[in-house]
């Protein structure tokens, strides 16, 4: 296969309808840039899948997003009946439905790996620095997204969990209260309020698609990394399909395309799985109290935002109040996310990849690993003293992997890099 | 390695994390079976006779209810239909929401998604925990349900209960913390066997309502995983076919 492909620097031009289409669009162009003649690192291999298996769910949230829309009513009245009109009377509503509410939070679990891979190759370091920050404003524009959409089926989490973060534009110096009465439309979260986060639930997708493809068109000029973190473009050039491509390079299609068609389908199964056997999750991905719908003068006991926001829901609550002002916790939380603006200058070391950095660095990004999955925990948990206590030291080894990284990366002692990408 | 094991420590901790403990009594298992039709029959017969005159099931539609439990049409008019209601209509009642907060204090709640909001073992309990406490307005109290503001409706049924101290004599009367658990003080119309038959069913049918679609979903869940299945085989010999010229 491909070895009679040999020559696709000089192919024909195609006859027929695509050369018609040809001549007026660059049809193959984008074909041969983006997939056929697109040289990507030969040994991406695992982590690899979660970026176009991100994308796969994006498309599939707008798409049953769609749907929805179709029999949804954003009205303080009538939304909550609506969305259990549409999970019973609707024909494969309740599919639909389950369907974008699973995919919401896979998405951000496919994500949470995508830039988890990001951090362990160095994917962020130059020349890769802008596709980063491409990335930060996806995850920033998902997180509205989802916020937006979590107060839509009008349950009661949805509406105090609103309440609280809307609230936080409150704790604002001078101008909070204005502001967060601004946001909602009303003093309270209100049908006003639904309204207008539908609005924004609707248009937020196409301008996230329209940042994939910022992301995508990025990737495609500086060219994908890999677990060795070593620039393929750089190294010596020949390969069977190209004489002129890199040497360590393979055509993103037919061989990345069949491998991400394979890990789509074993990514579908999983999916599946909570789609059809455990669809609320043991209430981490549809909560219990937003069966009951929302009630303006009944607080539920225990407030959480979904298992996606707690990370951050953990570190507002860690840091303590100055002055009887939240600000501060406010700016913890929105400064964690900013951090990673800034990540492509924070590190300091030699080498891209964990590879062949130092044990360090190897550490640091272990405990960040763990002070995110700690905080997302606690976040969900109602506050204690102990509970608190550990959101502070955990909000703390956080910032210090970002914080501490122009040290430790400098200081380490890295391994010598490969001149060719290892199997 | 260390890299699979973070790897994998972040794909479950969403998972695990949701084990989030609740408090209160410990809730009895329902052991309801959702493809017991006879009790789903009988359930539907109980909730519409003892629970539908103040409690509306205003997203579920009597047809629908009818088709899945396998109600026959004359049945469905004649025994669960009360007033002038269609089979096609909402199983709502004539009950205004003032109405609750005049006699109970509180709004009488729908319980179409109880057992999704409460749990089908809360459901269960609580229909069980009902006891005498005289300092409640209807002379009774709930351990699942601290105050509640219903009285216990299925009293003539199960029979009156009362609470067991751990200390006899001394303790203040209806003080929660000291009580034990419930005996039966006055027996009503059911041996207990029978009303937790009776509470069970009523369970059954509730997690049904709450949820109609769910035994169609487990179902379709099976073909969709084969389907996966087949697809996995193709795709995976199909990349390793490719992928014989990078090797």
């Amino acid at each position: 296969m491909g070895s009679d492909s040999t020559a696709s620097a000089a192919q024909p031009a195609p006859g027929g309808f695509l050369g018609w289409l040809d001549k007026r669009f660059p049809v193959m162009a984008v074909w041969n840039d983006h997939l056929a003649q697109y040289y990507a690192p030969k040994n991406m291999g695992f982590w690899s899948f979660f970026g176009s298996l991100a994308l796969v769910v994006l498309v599939l949230q707008i798409v049953t997003g769609l749907w929805l829309a179709m029999s949804y009513k954003p009205s303080a009245t009538e939304a909550f009946a609506s969305v259990e009109y549409i999970m019973r009377d609707v024909d494969w509503g309740w599919l639909i439905r389950y369907m974008h509410s699973t995919g919401s939070s896979f998405f951000f679990i496919l994500v949470y790996l995508h830039m988890f891979r990001g951090l362990m190759w160095g994917s962020y370091k130059n020349p890769r620095e802008l596709l980063w920050i491409i990335g930060v404003v996806i995850y920033l524009a998902m997180m509205a997204t989802a916020f937006f959409g979590y107060l839509l089926p009008w349950g009661q989490m949805s509406y105090w969990g609103a309440q609280v973060i809307v609230n936080l534009f409150a704790a604002v110096p001078a101008v909070g209260e204005d502001l967060s009465t601004w946001v909602r439309g009303d003093y309270v979260i209100s049908d006003a309020t639904l309204n207008r986060f539908y609005a924004f639930h609707f248009l937020l997708p196409f301008i996230l698609a329209a940042l994939v493809f910022l992301h995508i068109v990025a990737l495609h000029t500086v060219g994908s990394t890999n677990p060795d973190g070593i620039e393929i473009k750089k190294g010596p050039k020949g390969n069977k399909w190209s004489d002129t491509a890199p040497a360590d390079g393979i055509p993103f299609h037919p061989y990345y395309t069949v491998k991400d068609i394979m890990g789509l389908v074993v990514f579908a199964a999983i999916f599946s799985l909570v789609l059809f056997y455990a669809p609320d999750l043991g209430g981490l991905f549809l909560e219990p109290p937003n069966f009951q719908p929302a009630d303006p003068l009944k607080t539920p006991e225990h407030i959480a935002p979904v298992w996606y926001f707690t990370p951050y829901y953990a570190m507002l609550r860690a840091v303590p109040p100055i002055g009887g002002s939240q600000f501060p916790g406010v700016v913890v939380m929105f400064g964690a996310i900013a951090i990673l603006l800034f990540l492509p200058w924070l590190d300091r070391s030699p080498v891209r990849s964990m590879r062949y950095k130092g044990m360090l660095s190897r550490l640091f990004l272990a405990s960040f690993v763990v002070s995110f999955i700690v905080l997302a925990y606690l976040g969900l948990q109602p506050a204690s003293d102990l509970f608190t206590l550990l959101s502070q030291i955990f909000t703390i080894l956080y910032f210090a992997f970002f914080l501490l990284m122009p040290i430790y990366t400098k200081l380490e002692k890295t391994k010598p890099v490969p001149a060719r990408v290892t199997e | 390695m260390n890299r699979r094991l973070i790897a994998g420590a972040l794909l479950l901790a969403p998972l695990t994390a949701g084990a989030a403990g609740g408090h209160g009594p410990a809730l009895e298992g329902s052991g309801i079976d959702l493809k017991d039709k006879a009790s789903l029959q009988r359930g539907a017969k109980y909730f519409t006779h003892y629970c539908m005159g103040c409690h509306s099931l205003q997203y579920m539609r009597y047809n629908r209810m009818a088709e899945d439990l396998g109600i026959p049409d004359d049945a469905l008019r004649e025994n669960l239909i009360f007033g002038d209601a269609k089979p096609g209509d909402l199983m709502t009642n004539a009950l205004k929401p003032e109405d609750g907060e005049k006699w109970f204090g509180t709004e009488i709640p729908d319980l179409t998604l109880v057992t999704r909001w409460r749990s089908p073992d809360w459901v269960y309990t609580y229909l069980k925990s009902y006891y005498l406490d005289d300092s409640r307005p209807y002379g009774v109290n709930n351990l699942v349900f601290p105050d509640v503001g219903m009285p216990h409706a299925l009293v003539n049924l199960q029979g009156v209960q009362g609470p067991v101290y751990a200390d006899h004599g001394e303790h203040a009367e209806g003080d929660g913390a000291h009580m034990v658990g419930l005996e039966l003080v006055e027996p009503g119309e059911l041996t207990p066997e029978e009303y937790d038959t009776l509470v069970r069913d009523i369970t059954n049918f509730l997690t049904y309502v709450g949820e109609p679609m769910k035994l169609e979903r487990r179902s379709l869940g099976l073909y969709v995983l084969l389907f996966l299945g087949l697809m996995f085989l193709a795709s995976y010999y199909l990349k390793k076919e490719f992928w014989k010229d990078v090797h």
